[in-house]
């Protein structure tokens, strides 16, 4: 109980220090004035997400590895945790687009297959309350999720070179994209705040699903009894 | 040896079950007509839109139409209690993928050659000259959405409101075959017609992606 609490107002104290730190310490941008600090929010939650992705992915092949529930849980966990985060970037970015592009929506790249990506995964969740027995729900989703996964690559591909006008990544792009270090500390400190909020996220998510698997047994075994 | 085998003998069961019936490919057919026709009410088919536009409508009515199609491919077996038997008939169950996916390949092969001419009329568009480089578009993209395809009706044929859970599953997968396809064939179909290699090349990447999964993990797929 103890270390919940404690996590949690770590979790706290870290994204109120993101949010001062995007506010008021980060420097103006030229052009998009305050406006542009919605990207501390904005990039972070989107590397969140896909972080949280990846750890479905994960836990869904040790699911089909292992056939432990745990995975399972896991992999279903950090899917609707990634699904939150990946909201939140599909929500903050035509919020910041309108005034900086002039419309809200773009079919560039990292949009469209953000936006491709956050389908699949509602399938995921969709196709795992379709399914009633648990072993084969667990499995059968596990796999969906590992064909999902495997796709995102091929979708981002074929939209970058077909479908794109949009300027080059400023993170991790070439040398001439570049940001402010102020704006850079900022910003791995917002990406390091969401990822720690992501993952007590999923920690509590899945404490859930354990809880919830225990109540099914319980419940089965009344009806047996 | 016996995955080829094996392949070949199940295909000639699923080739045989449709020839019967024809079933699937007539109610295919009629569909991806009626959507090409419904499609014309949206713009001037015969203007240079068509041109533009064209490549596009003809895949996402080759794409919707694969989601309906691929549904029986795996519900049949269901309806019939025949999938036990069939996962005990071959050593490897890869053999009953390949199988069906070869099967569905060639059937929305043989539909969008057929669909093909009355495309090509209804939005006067000529085909005739790069008829070689357009069945090689329709192969690769028929190969990978029947490889996906094949996969999620396994699975969906195992859940409820599996008919319409399939394009579901399906449509937002395909998105990089629709793209892709659509790229090749418009190039295709332009005033000066020329072969995109790189879209060509991305369809293999595709294909190849997913058969190698299918392969890795279609045993699980079938599991009692």
């Amino acid at each position: 109980m103890w270390k919940r609490a404690i996590f949690a107002a770590i979790v706290v104290s870290l994204m109120g220090a993101a949010a001062y730190a995007s506010f008021f310490i980060a420097p103006t941008e030229r052009t998009m004035g305050t406006l542009q600090r919605i990207f501390y929010f904005h990039a972070a939650a989107a590397w969140a997400g896909m972080t949280a992705f990846s750890i479905s992915f994960l836990a869904n092949l040790l699911y089909v590895w292992r056939r432990q529930p745990r995975w399972d849980s896991l992999g279903v966990s950090s899917a609707e945790v990634g699904l939150a985060f990946i909201t939140t970037v599909l929500i903050t970015g035509p919020i910041w687009a309108k005034p900086a592009w002039g419309i809200y929506w773009t079919w560039d790249a990292r949009l469209t297959s953000t936006f491709v990506l956050w389908l699949l995964y509602i399938s995921y969740l969709l196709l795992r309350t379709l399914i009633e027995e648990p072993d084969r729900r667990a499995l059968l989703s596990a796999l969906f999720g590992i064909f999902s996964f495997l796709d995102v690559p091929l979708v981002f591909g074929s939209i970058r070179w077909w479908r794109t006008q949009h300027p080059a990544p400023v993170i991790m792009g070439d040398g001439s994209s570049g940001l402010d270090p102020t704006m850079k500390a900022t910003f791995f400190f917002s990406v390091l705040a969401m990822h720690v909020l992501m993952a007590f996220l999923i920690i509590e998510r899945n404490r859930l699903e354990k809880l919830r698997f225990e109540v099914d047994v319980i419940r089965h075994e009344l009806e047996v009894a | 040896m016996s995955l080829l085998a094996n392949t070949g003998v199940l295909l000639g069961k699923e080739l045989k079950t449709e020839f019967r019936s024809r079933e699937l490919l007539t109610t295919t057919v009629v569909f991806i007509i009626i959507v090409l026709v419904l499609f014309s009410f949206t713009f001037d088919p015969l203007s240079d839109e068509a041109r533009r536009f064209g490549s596009g409508l003809l895949w996402l009515a080759f794409l919707f139409a694969a989601s309906l199609m691929l549904q029986p491919c795996f519900l049949r077996e269901q309806a019939n209690d025949t999938l036990s038997a069939l996962r005990l008939s071959v050593s490897d169950p890869f053999a009953i993928f390949l199988a069906k996916l070869a099967a569905n390949t060639l059937f929305l092969m043989i539909t969008e050659l057929l669909l093909l001419p009355v495309f090509a009329v209804m939005y006067s568009v000529p085909v005739l000259g790069v008829l070689h480089w357009l069945t090689l578009v329709f192969f690769l993209g028929s190969l990978g959405v029947s490889t996906a395809g094949t996969a999620l009706s396994s699975i969906s044929a195992q859940a409820r409101m599996r008919e319409l859970l399939l394009p579901l599953l399906l449509l937002p997968m395909l998105t990089p075959i629709l793209i892709a396809s659509t790229e090749v064939t418009a190039a295709l179909l332009d005033r000066s017609p020329y072969v995109l290699w790189k879209g060509i090349g991305f369809l293999v990447a595709f294909d190849i992606v997913f058969l190698t999964a299918l392969w890795l993990f279609g045993e699980y797929l079938l599991e009692e």
